[in-house]
């Protein structure tokens, strides 16, 4: 599984980065971003979905690798 | 132009050709029915705009009044989502919902960038607070906050009935802005009333309210002069300093910008504080559950902010259109509440409920779309820190009296008295 920010949504509300640290960090402006290769373990996988549904802008997604 | 030249003067002067903006008749009074006639200012919403809101909801989802000079105020999450989202016909002129529209040449900037600026130019001068802001600058703060928030309890301790609003929640925001801005500590108790003015005294006479409004920028000209004269590494010293467009900002947007981080930081921020120790206070379940597991207290403060969201916005409309079932007419107001959006059952399960551990949890508390609240993290660090100090030094507390406490009436709600009788850990 891998997340995804999608840029155009985002507005920096910084849920993604204080509920999964470990997969989301933030820029100079406070908008979020995927750390690494946005990959996600399954002990993260908890901490994702947590970022999802907590995202005010609906700006985050999760996507079953094919 | 050099910094001197910007600022000797008093830029108002320069604002005398401006058009006036338009006043309409106030009314006030006891509000006959709430989906035709409705009314922030009112004692009733005041005290529990709740029952209201999710009144009207269900039975007339974007209500009017003729109040204010005529507006509506939608209930649901979507039509505030879909409103925040949309500043091509909702403009931001104007932020509070009263009797004077400031004049429409005014936008895209507006008074108090960037709140009251719409695109393209709000993002411009968006980007110039967004670094000063983030969750990491702002953690530089917690030490202090935390600090300040054990001397506010020391200077009270021992005593068993306590003002949490006046004592405690008050200070907190009030200090760290202060220290921000870079304004001597013990101007404080000034700022309150420069925020009662812009934010409670909506249906005062124009007059009076701009007498205060005056107070209000002769200070913040005294504090700009004197940063001129002595620059440091302060907020006030960052916007003197800040360009935009290859030039430094025109003295209006630095004190624009100052005059809005002291009204949006202060009086919201209280509130939040208030009325999560309000809810702790007549709720020993939930107290007891956090002062026995503190790793909750992050999840509980978002369940807080949902169902006691203290910020209430507001639009103007910018064309005569059909939205939603509804006519509106250019200059209309939207009264954008954030508060009913975050109650909205096809949102939220449980929407009426506190629940502490909520996990899912989309609340709009700080808005939605481009004017999402640039001092949120500010705001959720003073928050977190604010309840976890007050939880460690006092764990149990209960309302003295219900009846006593009160409730700040207009666009930010939050409680302004609230006695508390206390016990010491
Ligand atoms: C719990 C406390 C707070 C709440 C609930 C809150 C809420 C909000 C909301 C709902 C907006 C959106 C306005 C709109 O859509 O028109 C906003 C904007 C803003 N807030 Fe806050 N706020 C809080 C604390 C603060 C603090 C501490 C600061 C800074 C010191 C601050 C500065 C701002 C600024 C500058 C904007 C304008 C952003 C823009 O238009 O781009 N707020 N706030
Ligand atoms: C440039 C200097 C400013 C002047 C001369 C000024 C003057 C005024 C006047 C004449 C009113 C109308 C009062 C009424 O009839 O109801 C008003 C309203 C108001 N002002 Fe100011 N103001 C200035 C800047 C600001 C700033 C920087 C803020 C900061 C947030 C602010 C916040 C408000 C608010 C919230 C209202 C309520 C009504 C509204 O504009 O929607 N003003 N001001
Ligand atoms: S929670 Fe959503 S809006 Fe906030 S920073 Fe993360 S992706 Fe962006």
């Amino acid at each position: 599984m891998k997340v995804q920010i999608d840029p155009q949504r985002c507005h920096g509300h910084g849920r993604c980065y204080t509920l999964a640290p470990a997969l989301f960090g933030e820029d100079d402006e406070g908008y979020g971003q995927v750390i690494g290769d946005s990959a996600v373990s399954p002990d993260q996988e908890h901490a994702a979905r947590l970022a999802v549904s907590n995202c005010p802008e609906r700006a985050i997604d999760l996507v079953e690798e094919a | 132009m050099t910094l001197d030249e910007r600022f000797t003067r008093d830029f108002r002067e320069t604002r005398g050709d401006q058009p006036l903006g338009t006043r309409n008749e106030i009314v006030t009074g006891p509000v006959s029915d709430w989906a035709t006639d409705f009314s922030h200012l009112e004692p009733e919403w005041a005290a529990d705009p709740y029952p209201i809101q999710d009144d009207l909801r269900q039975r007339c989802p974007i209500a009017h009044t003729d109040r204010f000079g005529g507006g509506w105020l939608p209930t649901s999450y979507e039509d505030v989502a879909a409103i925040a989202y949309d500043t091509e016909r909702f403009s931001s002129r104007s932020i509070i919902m009263s009797n004077f529209r400031p004049p429409r040449e005014l936008a895209p900037v507006g008074g108090t960038p960037p709140i009251s600026s719409d695109p393209p130019f709000h993002h411009d001068a968006r980007k110039l607070l967004l670094p000063v802001f983030t969750k990491k600058e702002v953690a530089r703060r917690e030490e202090a906050t935390r600090a300040l928030c054990h001397s506010l309890i020391d200077a009270f301790e021992g005593r068993q009935d306590v003002d949490a609003a006046h004592e405690y929640a008050q200070h907190i925001p009030m200090r760290v802005i202060a220290d921000m801005l870079g304004f001597p500590q013990e101007d404080g108790p000034r700022f309150r009333e420069f925020i009662e003015n812009a934010l409670e005294g909506v249906n005062r006479p124009p007059e009076e309210r701009m007498e205060r409004m005056a107070l209000l920028f002769d200070y913040l000209l005294a504090q700009i002069r004197d940063h001129v004269d002595n620059p440091r590494d302060d907020l006030t010293t960052y916007l003197i300093n800040a360009e935009l467009y290859g030039r430094k900002l025109e003295p209006s947007h630095v004190a624009g910008t100052m005059a809005l981080l002291l009204i949006a930081g202060i009086d919201t921020t209280w509130s939040a504080i208030g009325a999560s120790l309000w809810h702790l206070a007549k709720t020993p379940a939930d107290r007891r559950r956090l002062v026995a597991e503190p790793e909750l207290l992050p999840t509980a403060m978002e369940e807080f902010l949902r169902a006691y969201a203290p910020v209430t916005m507001a639009r103007l409309v910018k064309e005569d259109m059909h939205w939603n079932g509804v006519d509106m007419k250019s200059e209309d107001w939207v009264l954008l509440s954030f508060p009913a959006a975050n109650r909205d059952p096809a949102q939220f399960e449980q929407a009426d409920e506190v629940v502490i551990d909520r996990e899912v949890n989309r609340h709009v508390a700080f808005g939605l779309g481009i004017h999402r609240c640039v001092g949120s993290h500010l705001a959720r660090m003073e928050l977190r820190v604010a309840l976890e100090v007050w939880l460690e030094r006092i764990p149990e507390f209960t309302l003295q009296d219900p009846a006593a406490v009160t409730w700040a009436a207009g666009q930010v709600r939050g409680p302004r008295t609230l006695p508390l009788r206390v016990a010491y850990a």
